[in-house]
């Protein structure tokens, strides 16, 4: 019997539970192991966890909904300065009456701030959804994009008349992380290992990426899963099986937005500083590539396409850079240019050879498998 | 007009004085339709007749001029295509529209999905009442595959299908909405004998399981011979309605359909003079 959905033959659940088991145990020791080869090891996984729930977010609304977005960035920043505003001295320093309100100042817990970010993005999602909803392929792709551009800039301007986002110089001093009373700007100590702030933050951004992937994965297999997959395939067809196509658009863009507005306040916290420079065009083109490049639709493929594309820079960091200076004594191409050199080579050579991605979905259902069915 | 309404209560699909016009052109002008419980209706005419105009209007995919429509004794109005399907009206399109890329099973499971009701969190949460529902979807999927021939395609790519299977996936994938009324366009074209015979034998089973069925078709004996009523539209206007025998011998549909008796003779002296 075929499992009809993904058309996998289920594992045996033996198999399943072990495979479980060894990524679990792979994720939680990798960040020991990274720990020993040095701190920016850690960081680079940590934001390979944060990229992933980035990836697997902007996979609901393009590889599920089939929705062109090239501005999903902008849920990534109204989730980070959700944060960054709530737990800064920003809003205090800047409004009297605040400060008033709350004189050891705003620090807001995370566990409020968590479904705070999701909710405010996917409001942002809903507000960039609802003008598009005729739109398609380019002309969604040139509005979203447009989208991005404008959330940018009003963060970028946004300090006068009132001094709201603190404009190009961004927030700094934003709390870190603290659950139950361990901050995660301190190491912990467990008596038997000692845990690094990095380490901590790397482990949390691990199981809310686990979390995102398991909500993907349901969503998927859900009615409304194959909702969006039947707008994808034809929007017309899928009205006339009773599928009410806006409102299952809203909520693939809110959705989609809410796992981009986590990821954010996430990063704020991470970093303590953020500034629009971080939310560029660029970053939404390099989470777009990264869901093609793994397998557009396809869990899995998203996030391997994320760590990939995340891990892969650092990577070449540590090692063109001594290289070069190893061999000509200077630098002779910068490892920025390198790396946008190599992802064009590397996306150029996909669409050539892998046209559905790294990993992509299984083919359910060739020809030839259907024969062996019959 | 509701007085009619009134008087025949029996009718599933009453629909009157449909017009639409698209630019210069009237694609249809004061149609109307009556569609008793249990039949089998043909909707017949020759090429730009506004055969699949009217389908698009009754089903909500066009916007008519003017109108009046009552499924089942229920005034709808066809503003939106999924409150149409909602309200009780499934359909096929004339080149296939099937979810290409999902598998056959997938195709008619997103047929459930005006009947079901499981949301985004029910569906995250893996809920009791989520499980068994998306059980029961699948479980009727499956049923349906059956019902039209192609149980063994589940798992296939709905485009890898042959081009018969696909038309039987579609009345499928149309029959999961619990239609009170099976819209097909041109559901024959492009079949050969024997899967005109099968198509057939299949319509004649929605039918005796209680579902009405409009069809539009071209081929004239596959109409005649399953249809009970049938309606001939041309140029936008209904030219005769009746039973298929009476229709048949009908001189306006006829002509209709051949021309005047003197202009096969013009076109074959026109072609004469080209050659």
């Amino acid at each position: 019997m075929f499992s009809a959905a993904n058309l996998r033959t289920p594992l045996p659940q033996q198999q399943r539970l072990i495979r479980v088991l060894v990524i679990a145990l792979i994720l939680l020791v990798l960040p020991l192991a990274a720990g020993q080869l040095g701190a920016a090891w850690v960081r680079t996984l940590a934001f390979a966890a944060l990229y992933v729930m980035l990836a697997l977010g902007l996979n609901i609304v393009v590889g599920f909904a089939g929705l062109l977005d090239l501005g999903f960035i902008a849920f990534y920043a109204v989730g980070a300065y959700t944060f960054a505003l709530l737990a800064s001295p920003h809003l205090t320093d800047n409004f009297p009456a605040l400060a008033l309100a709350f004189p050891g100042g705003l620090h807001i817990p995370i566990w409020f701030v968590i479904p705070l970010g999701a909710a405010i993005a996917a409001a942002f999602g809903v507000l960039l959804g609802a003008p598009v909803l005729k739109l398609r392929g380019d002309y969604l792709a040139i509005v979203t994009l447009g989208f991005g551009e404008i959330i940018r800039i009003f963060l970028n301007n946004l300090n006068a008349p009132v001094n709201l986002t603190n404009g190009p110089q961004g927030i700094t001093l934003i709390d870190p992380v603290s659950i139950g009373g361990v901050y995660f700007d301190h190491a912990l100590d467990l008596g038997f290992v000692r845990l690094s702030g990095l380490q901590l933050y790397y482990y949390l951004f691990v199981a809310l990426a686990v979390v995102s992937a398991l909500v993907c994965a349901r969503l998927q297999d859900s009615r409304l899963g194959r909702a969006w997959m039947a707008i994808r395939e034809d929007e017309t067809a899928a009205k006339a099986m009773g599928i009410n196509v806006r409102n299952v658009k809203l909520l693939a863009f809110a959705l989609g937005a809410s796992f981009g507005g986590v990821s954010g306040t996430m990063f704020a916290a991470f970093q303590g500083f953020i500034s629009p420079e971080s939310f560029s065009l660029m970053e939404s083109v390099i989470v777009l590539s990264m869901i093609v490049l793994g397998g557009l639709g396809h869990i899995p493929g998203v996030i391997f396409g994320a760590i990939l594309l995340s891990v892969f820079p650092e990577v070449l960091r540590h090692t063109v850079g001594p290289l070069q200076m190893q061999l000509f004594g200077h630098i002779v191409i910068d490892v920025e240019v390198l790396r946008m050199l190599l992802y064009g080579v590397a996306l150029v050579l996909i669409m050539l050879y892998r046209p559905r991605g790294l990993w992509p979905a299984p083919e359910h259902g060739s020809i030839s498998a259907g024969q062996g069915q019959r | 007009m509701t007085t009619t309404a009134a008087s025949m209560p029996s009718a599933l699909l009453d629909v009157g004085d449909i017009s639409r016009r698209f630019g210069g052109l009237q694609a249809l002008r004061g149609v109307s339709l009556r569609i008793e419980r249990g039949q089998i209706y043909g909707l017949i005419g020759p090429n730009g007749a506004g055969k699949t105009t009217f389908f698009n209007v009754i089903t909500g995919l066009i916007a008519p001029d003017t109108g009046r429509f009552l499924l089942d004794g229920q005034a709808y109005e066809p503003t939106a295509v999924h409150r149409v399907a909602a309200a009780g009206i499934a359909r096929t399109f004339q080149n296939i529209r099937l979810f290409a890329g999902m598998s056959a099973l997938e195709n008619v499971m997103v047929g459930r999905h005006v009947r079901t009701h499981c949301g985004a969190l029910a569906a995250v949460l893996r809920t009791p009442a989520a499980r068994r529902e998306e059980a029961a979807i699948r479980a009727r999927a499956a049923e349906l595959l059956d019902y039209v021939g192609i149980a063994r395609l589940g798992h296939l790519q709905a485009r890898t299908l042959s081009y018969g299977d696909q038309r039987r996936l579609e009345i499928a994938r149309a029959l999961a909405t619990e239609p009170k009324l099976l819209a097909l366009d041109e559901p024959a074209a492009g079949m050969n004998a024997t899967e005109k015979l099968d198509l057939r034998r299949l319509l004649e089973r929605i039918r005796a399981d209680g579902v009405t069925v409009l069809i539009i078709e071209h081929d004239v004996k596959l109409v005649m011979g399953l249809c009970d009523r049938v309606t001939v539209l041309d140029e936008g206007r209904v030219i005769k309605e009746g039973v298929p025998a009476q229709v048949q011998r009908d001189p306006a549909v006829i002509e209709a359909y051949l021309g005047r008796a003197h202009e096969p003779e013009a076109d074959a002296r026109g072609a004469g003079a080209a050659a």
